[in-house]
């Protein structure tokens, strides 16, 4: 905020922008001005941040593409497996129809609930640069 | 089939989305309420609306119909239908939203700025949204035929009248609505039946759905044959059949084999794999890889990212869609398991994808229940019909209206198009698959949409993850990958639809093109984008920050 000049004389008019006001307060804001402006500063957050979204999502594909993409693989070199029965149905009916649904979904959970914790880890890098 | 219900259940259907179309045009008055409803949509609202969108007439027949025919090894159909959705939210879901792209075109020229790839782009959105039009349309005609005994043609038009009435009309604020109601609608119409269906069969002493010595039909039944060809009966003698012949069974008869259905049975219905070996395990890959990826590119997937908020209500979005679609696939494994107990006589005329419509009446009785029921189930069917085309038509529709239209009449691609464009666009949209509908031979609804995902997967698949992964992609890179990986799906397409049979590897490379396409596209665009360094967007870094950085940071 800016001080009036004189008391006496009504202050002059000023427009005041949220976003202005959040760029003034100046030093300890440097990492988002860094982001901003593209300096090597900020250009290693960035890639800090892309790195670990980009190793987060590429981990829990390879969950998925074991526990899902070695089933048909694991009932063609064992074909045994097919025939094991649980409440009477077959494996692979059951694997399949049933318990890879939740599986998907709770992969998704795992990594909604990641990814958020590095965008909260990131924000707080850009924040607080020096703590 | 004479039931005094379908034809009140299905018209209410229609009324109820004609209704709430209309409610919602009262509601959409700019552009931005038309295409994108403002963003002002709730995550859960949007996540049931993907949902009620995603879950078409292959999900609410296909899939039912060929896990009759061909047992276990169709289940990866249901499985990656559902996967596909994680890896849009692993990869994806948030840097989409936060590149702030409506439509695949628009995000080829948010990040690499090139209006040749744009257009290139918006005709794969055109060709995948038609290819995945016509099963749609070509599913109403066959649930009027088979519930009302009305002519084919009546249930495709209908369904493409509705729906490009309602898409010109009500625009995007509108559809959401209607397909938030529809996912429900779809999910209770198979849920209860699936109820007293299970009852029934646990009444009737668990018949086995796979048994030793073969399917046998659980009453008397009248076939009449469709097509010419061969009947092998339980002795092992066969004989020839013509079109227009009646066969009666009587109950307890074994089921025949008939040369013109291509189905599994006994043992090989119920374990994975199959006599052909690697051809059916390559197959299977080529299916998964096709669905996990494919549904990162379809067009109507995507559009509805933008009327998310930010780019973490976009993966919690995607997240609940995940959870409501996995709950529904729960369901037509078991319409298709129980139809080999109840209508065995579908594996004989080879409409399988009506085992969900017929199911109903045949396990339970023709008695007022029954009736009811079926009459749910094809309301449900008509909802899939509705919510997908109409999801379908509006991205098809909008990239119409924003790259062709908008570029005609010289106010520049990316340009939003004006309403009346919009209106003129869903008109054209409409109209080319319901022609395609009623000209073009019937294929089993769930293997034309798998080659929609085959061709997604092999060209927007690529250009999306690794331009949201990498910084290397260029314009040329881009647009070649796009070109031999989505150009070589395509060219399979067309072969299994209209190109002469196959047998072997060949028909097998065809039939399940994704093992191979992907990769291509995955190749040719990095070698490509590697041999163009120059041409990378000089604005890369910038363009990266967005869509990475989280939006409360407010770069």
């Amino acid at each position: 905020m800016e001080q009036p000049t004189a008391p006496s004389t009504p202050p002059e008019r000023t427009r005041i922008v949220l976003a202005e006001v959040a760029r003034r307060n100046g030093d300890h804001d440097r990492a988002r001005a860094d982001l901003a402006e593209q300096t090597r500063v900020g250009d290693a957050l960035l890639r800090g941040l892309m790195r670990a979204q980009l190793a987060l999502a590429l981990r829990l594909a390879v969950v998925v593409g074991v526990g899902l993409g070695a089933l048909p693989l694991l009932f063609a070199v064992a074909p045994t497996t097919g025939t094991v029965k649980f409440f009477g149905v077959n494996l692979p009916w059951l694997l399949l129809g049933v318990a890879s649904f939740p599986f998907l979904v709770a992969v998704g959970f795992t990594y909604v609930y990641l990814a958020e914790r590095n965008e909260q880890d990131f924000i707080a890098v850009v924040r607080r640069p020096e703590r | 089939m004479d039931n005094p219900y379908v034809v009140p259940a299905i018209v209410a259907v229609t009324l109820a989305t004609v209704a709430i179309g209309f409610y919602g045009l009262r509601l959409a008055r700019t552009t931005s309420d038309f295409l994108v409803a403002s963003r002002t949509v709730s995550p859960t609202w949007n996540a049931a609306a993907i949902g009620g969108e995603y879950l078409s007439a292959a999900s609410f027949l296909g899939i039912a119909g060929l896990i009759l025919k061909y047992g276990v090894d169709v289940l990866w159909y249901p499985v990656g239908f559902a996967a596909g959705y994680l890896a849009l939210l692993l990869f994806v879901a948030a840097p989409l939203r936060r590149s702030g792209a409506f439509t695949l075109p628009d995000f080829c020229e948010v990040r690499l700025h090139s209006r040749r790839l744009r257009k290139l782009a918006t005709a794969f959105v055109v060709f995948i949204g038609w290819l995945y039009l016509v099963p749609q349309l070509q599913g109403a005609g066959l649930t009027l035929s088979t519930v009302t005994g009305a002519p084919y043609f009546l249930g495709a038009l209908l369904v493409g009248a509705v729906v490009t009435a309602n898409v010109a009309l009500g625009g995007m604020r509108a559809i959401t609505f209607v397909q938030a109601f529809q996912y429900w609608l779809k999910l209770t119409a198979l849920a209860v039946p699936a109820m007293f269906l299970l009852l029934h069969w646990q009444a009737d002493g668990r018949p086995a759905v796979a048994p030793a010595d073969g399917l046998t039909f659980p009453r008397d039944t009248v076939v009449v044959v469709e097509d010419r060809a061969v009947l092998t009966l339980p002795d092992g003698s066969s004989r020839e059949v013509a079109p227009g012949e009646e066969l009666p069974f009587s109950a307890g008869d074994q089921v025949p084999k008939v040369s013109s259905v291509d189905a599994s049975s006994g043992l090989d219905w119920l374990l994975p794999g199959d006599e052909s070996g690697d051809r059916g395990l390559f197959a299977t890959y080529s299916l998964i890889l096709a669905t996990f990826l494919g549904t990162m590119g379809l067009p109507h997937v995507l559009v509805r990212f933008y009327t998310n908020p930010d780019g973490s209500a976009a993966r919690r979005t995607t997240l609940v869609v995940l959870a409501l679609v996995g709950l529904f696939y729960l369901l037509p494994t078991l319409y298709g398991v129980l139809g080999r107990v109840y209508t065995p006589q579908l594996l004989l005329t080879g409409q399988t994808d009506a085992v969900v419509l017929l199911l109903p009446g045949a396990a339970v009785g023709n008695g007022v229940l029954g009736q009811l029921l079926a009459a749910l189930v094809a309301a449900g069917a008509f909802a899939a019909f509705l919510s997908s085309s109409s999801g379908l038509l509006t991205s098809v529709a909008g990239v119409i209206s924003t790259d062709v239209l908008a570029h005609a009449s010289d106010r520049g691609p990316g340009q939003r198009g004006s309403v009346r464009d919009f209106r003129v666009a869903a008109l054209v949209a409409g109209l080319v698959p319901v022609a395609l509908a009623l000209n073009v031979a019937s294929l089993d609804v769930s293997q034309v949409v798998g080659l929609a995902f085959a061709v997604a997967a092999s060209s927007f698949c690529p250009l999306l993850v690794l331009g949201i992964w990498w910084r290397g992609l260029t314009d040329a890179g881009a647009a070649a990958g796009v070109l031999a990986g989505g150009g070589a799906a395509v060219g399979a397409v067309l072969m299994t639809v209209v190109g002469p049979p196959l047998s072997g590897w060949p028909a097998t490379l065809v039939a399940q093109p994704a093992a191979w396409t992907v990769p291509l596209a995955f190749a040719v665009m990095v070698a490509v984008s590697m041999a163009t360094r120059r041409r990378t967007p000089a604005d890369v870094s910038t363009t990266m920050l967005r869509l990475h950085a989280p939006e409360s940071l407010r770069l």
